[in-house]
């Protein structure tokens, strides 16, 4: 369980982002949304320790990561960035066994032990067929799930990813958030990721946390965090939310952008200027 | 990966016997190998003396100078390319072995010990390559675009050759100006036993080092954040690799001068036999590299009846072949 408690984070003196609270048990996701420039990526490298925190505290069952060293905190928390590409066309099964690095002697190499795990990855992620593929020439989408079965083989309890969907196709980004989810439920970790989509929270998150533009901090539950306010004054576009029941049965929430023009105003909905707008 | 690397074991021994058949003094390959064995068992000598001054006192040193610089200048390429995430980086290029052949070339000009001029040459050539990340890092915020390093190395290189020019203006002409001329044109026929023996201990050393920490070259090709978030420590590691590469290429330049694009061109070459991987690269770099200098040795001893230094033959040949790498590996890293 990791419990984040009051944590204030940021570059030296200039604090970025301040207050921030929450707990995430096992089994959990977390969706932490903010428009750009807020924070995010600063509270990211903040958890993951590569940022040294300005205040509070960050417990991982109970114990402060900041008392691990880098090759500890590595086995407790791994971390998915962006998928790019290496200088080196490396193959999939190699770059899967990486995650496995903070788990044997930095003198040595992995063993046939920790090529089985990176296996293991590759299964649990759908993705054994890339074995042998190399990374600088499969899609983004597959070098997304890639990465996240690199951070299984790292075997920590939390992975925290850095938008996972920018960059993908409409397919991919689903296909990527399933594979989260199914991690989630089946294999005894907890995520945290960020998105700029607020559909994919509502679909997937168990808990979402936002940054607004005033740098506060807030987390609950997906359609408590998620509103047609929050919307507005968070990302200023008017946007309505909807729960329908899809002909497959599910209830399914999610918003619609309507317009960004004096979204500023709340009643602009309603105004002339709006229904002008529509023909 | 594993047969294809004990084959090239097996053609650099190949390589090696032949290596002492070659010249214009004929030895057979069985007599040349029962002469360097008389070294180590007791064998009733069969052959003419001269055969045995012949093999022992000029072939071998000058294999084993190859072999050895060889190794080293495609291993230390191979760790500086995965260190600073650039496959277009080689000793050469970064500098290092510019700043290494100043340093070397101060040390004959202010006094001749094998062991300070070893010292030297690693010295200068540390800050070659620090001023060249320097360099790197300040252009360009956050990760080093592979342009601005190789640039950069451009300017520290003719930096040190300036300096290098200076020290051979003031040499004094009859005494040290032709041995430092000599040495500077990278040649392997005048090394001798005792200049391998000094210079095998750094070589041997570095190495060891970088096979030791290869596995973490391929984390280190994500990026810091990437690698730190591995367990990977980044900027320990890179400051010892960087001590190993460079410990390795100035011995190397402090014995044979400034050998060009073997750095550059055996990692590629390693590339294409075993991949990518370091785990494989590395061991497959100081083979291959091994083997390529031997062979550029032998050739240089075959065509030319007179001595050319090895280094001029390196980068005649190199050139067109790092242009061939260069067209068939456009993976992305271009």
């Amino acid at each position: 369980m990791l419990e984040v408690k009051n944590i204030s984070c940021g570059y030296g003196a200039r604090t970025v982002v301040e207050n921030v609270s929450f707990t995430l048990c096992t089994g959990e996701l977390l969706c932490l949304l903010g428009p750009n420039g807020v924070g995010k990526t600063t509270l990211f490298r903040t958890i993951l320790g590569s940022l040294q925190r300005i205040g509070g505290e960050i417990l991982l069952n109970g114990k402060d990561v900041q008392r691990l060293n880098l090759r500890h905190l590595a086995r407790k928390i791994a971390y998915v960035p962006q998928a790019h590409t290496p200088p080196f066309p490396f193959r999939v099964i190699d770059v899967v066994t990486m995650g496995r690095t903070a788990h044997f002697c930095v003198f040595s190499s992995p063993t046939t032990k920790d090529v089985k795990i990176a296996e293991d990855a590759l299964r649990t992620m759908n993705i054994e067929h890339l074995r042998e593929s190399s990374y600088t020439e499969i899609s983004g989408g597959e070098r997304q799930l890639v990465l996240v079965a690199r951070a299984l083989a790292q075997q920590a309890e939390l992975l925290v990813m850095d938008e996972p969907t920018s960059n993908l196709d409409f397919g991919n980004q689903i296909r990527v958030l399933e594979h989260i989810r199914t991690v989630v439920r089946t294999q005894q970790v907890s995520v945290i990721l960020t998105t700029h989509s607020p559909n994919h929270a509502l679909a997937y998150a168990s808990k979402v946390a936002i940054i607004g533009r005033d740098k506060s901090f807030a987390v609950g539950a997906p359609e408590e965090m998620i509103s047609e306010q929050y919307l507005r004054e968070t990302y200023r576009v008017n946007a309505e939310l909807f729960g329908i029941h899809t002909r497959q049965g599910k209830n399914v929430r999610f918003c619609i952008p309507l317009s960004s023009r004096e979204a500023g105003s709340p009643n602009y909905l309603e105004s002339p200027q709006y229904a002008e707008s529509l023909h | 990966m594993l047969y294809r690397l004990t084959a090239a074991v097996f053609l650099l021994l190949a390589l090696f016997v032949l290596s002492l058949t070659i010249g214009h003094f004929p030895v057979p390959p069985l007599t040349a190998m029962s002469i360097l064995f008389s070294k180590f068992f007791a064998l009733t000598p069969h052959w003419a003396p001269k055969m045995e001054i012949v093999i022992l006192q000029v072939r071998l040193p000058r294999i084993l100078a190859a072999s050895l610089i060889g190794a080293g200048l495609s291993c230390s390429g191979a760790a500086y390319q995965g260190m600073f995430r650039n496959p277009m980086v080689s000793p050469d290029i970064l500098g290092v072995s510019t700043g290494a052949s100043f340093g070397a070339a101060l040390s004959l000009y202010l006094c001749k010990s094998l062991v300070v001029t070893q010292l030297s040459a690693f010295v200068f050539g540390m800050i070659a390559v620090g001023i060249t990340y320097m360099i790197g890092v300040l252009f360009s915020k956050g990760g080093v675009p592979i342009l601005i390093m190789i640039l950069s190395g451009i300017i520290v290189g003719t930096l040190f050759n300036s300096f290098i020019s200076i020290v051979t203006l003031v040499a004094d002409v009859n005494n040290t100006l032709p041995s430092i001329t000599f040495w500077m044109m990278g040649s392997l026929a005048t090394i001798s036993i005792n200049d391998i023996a000094v210079a095998a201990v750094p070589i041997l050393f570095g190495m060891a080092g970088i096979v030791l920490l290869r596995w973490n070259l391929n984390v280190m090709a994500f990026g810091d954040e990437e690698a730190r978030a591995m367990g990977v420590r980044t900027n320990l590691l890179r400051f010892f690799l960087v001590c190993f590469a460079t410990l390795v290429t100035a011995a190397g330049v402090a014995i044979g001068g400034v050998i060009s694009l073997v750095g550059l061109i055996v990692p590629h070459m390693a590339r294409f036999v075993v991949g990518p991987n370091y785990r494989y690269l590395i061991p497959a770099s100081i083979v291959m590299g091994a083997a390529f200098l031997l062979a550029v040795d032998d050739l240089t001893r075959i065509l030319f009846l007179s001595e050319i230094p090895i280094g001029i033959v390196t980068s005649i040949l190199g050139a067109p072949l790092f242009l061939y790498l260069l067209l068939r590996s456009r993976k992305g890293w271009v």
